[in-house]
């Protein structure tokens, strides 16, 4: 296997969408080359941190402020 | 109350499908509730597609009222969530397009591109890299990083991979093929990955 087969997989790969037989030739793949299991790993922690960090925050008086926008229109039938 | 919970958990109706039934039956406390429960994502999806926080809180707005008016359109074969966000998506490119009077905005917009499709920085990260940066800094790269993505980009990673929508339901949401969303995530998820290095790389500990 080829690094640009081995990316053509990676996403297979990290959504665990491959199947035993692809997925061993994936792993021995990435027990020869260091540089496709720092993409490998680097991309998952892409992937966690975006997943585990709020980045775009809603505060709670902003939260409730359109909340309440929103159920007043719906009670008037919008 | 103490029930034994079913295993085949997915016989089940999803618990939305009850809400979206007394809603339609009147009671708007459902939709109260429905309201409640995805403020936060369809808040965040919008702002991440107009990247300005004015219209992402018109686009919420928008997006429930909307939802609410069209309650009945709904079928049940898809889930309330994804419908909702395939309605949120929808005003957040309306409310793009309003912005730049004129000009067309699609979520094809800029996807031509091969940058990032080859990763180039190879150095491995610091182990537990963003722990480098506070909060604000960190939450500060983040966003720098996703609004670098071209559109058709961030909207794919945003609802698949932040979001977590299956590939079907995201090609669905923008009427996108399946291969399409496909190419479009790791395209995405390469170029996030190669921008992020900047900041995350072992070399650059302590540099900042
Ligand atoms: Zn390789």
């Amino acid at each position: 296997m080829t690094c640009s087969q081995f990316l053509a997989l990676l996403d297979d790969l990290i959504d665990d969408s491959v199947t035993p037989e692809l997925r061993a030739g994936l792993q021995q793949h990435l027990r020869g080359c260091e540089h496709c299991e720092v993409i490998l790993n680097t991309t998952r922690k892409t992937i966690e941190i975006y997943r585990s960090h709020e980045i775009y925050d809603l505060p709670a008086g902003l939260r409730e402020r359109l909340h309440a926008a929103i159920m007043a229109r719906c009670k008037k039938g919008c | 109350m103490a029930t034994i919970q079913p295993i085949a958990g997915e016989l089940e109706p999803h618990p939305d499908v009850a809400l979206v039934d007394r809603v339609r039956g009147g009671d708007v406390s459902a939709y109260d509730e429905l309201v409640r429960k995805y403020d936060r994502q369809i808040f965040r999806i919008a702002q991440h597609i107009t990247q300005n926080r004015e219209d992402a809180e018109d686009v919420m707005q928008d997006a429930f009222l909307k939802a609410y008016e069209k309650l009945d359109q709904f079928q049940g074969n898809s889930k309330f969530y994804t419908w909702l966000v395939r309605i949120a998506v929808n005003e957040s490119l309306m409310r793009l397009r309003k912005r730049r009077t004129g000009r067309m905005v699609s979520i094809d917009e800029d996807v031509e591109t091969e940058e990032g499709s080859v990763p180039r920085d190879l150095a491995d990260w610091a182990p537990d890299p963003e722990q480098n940066y506070n909060q604000a800094e960190l939450a500060e790269i983040l966003r720098k990083t996703i609004q670098g993505l071209p559109q058709g980009f961030r909207i794919v990673f945003v609802l698949r991979d932040v979001e977590g929508l299956s590939t079907e339901e995201t090609a669905e949401t923008l009427g996108l093929s399946i291969p399409a969303v496909k190419s479009r995530l790791l395209r995405a998820r390469l170029q996030l990955r190669e921008r992020l290095s900047r900041y995350f790389r072992r070399n650059k500990v302590g540099e900042k």
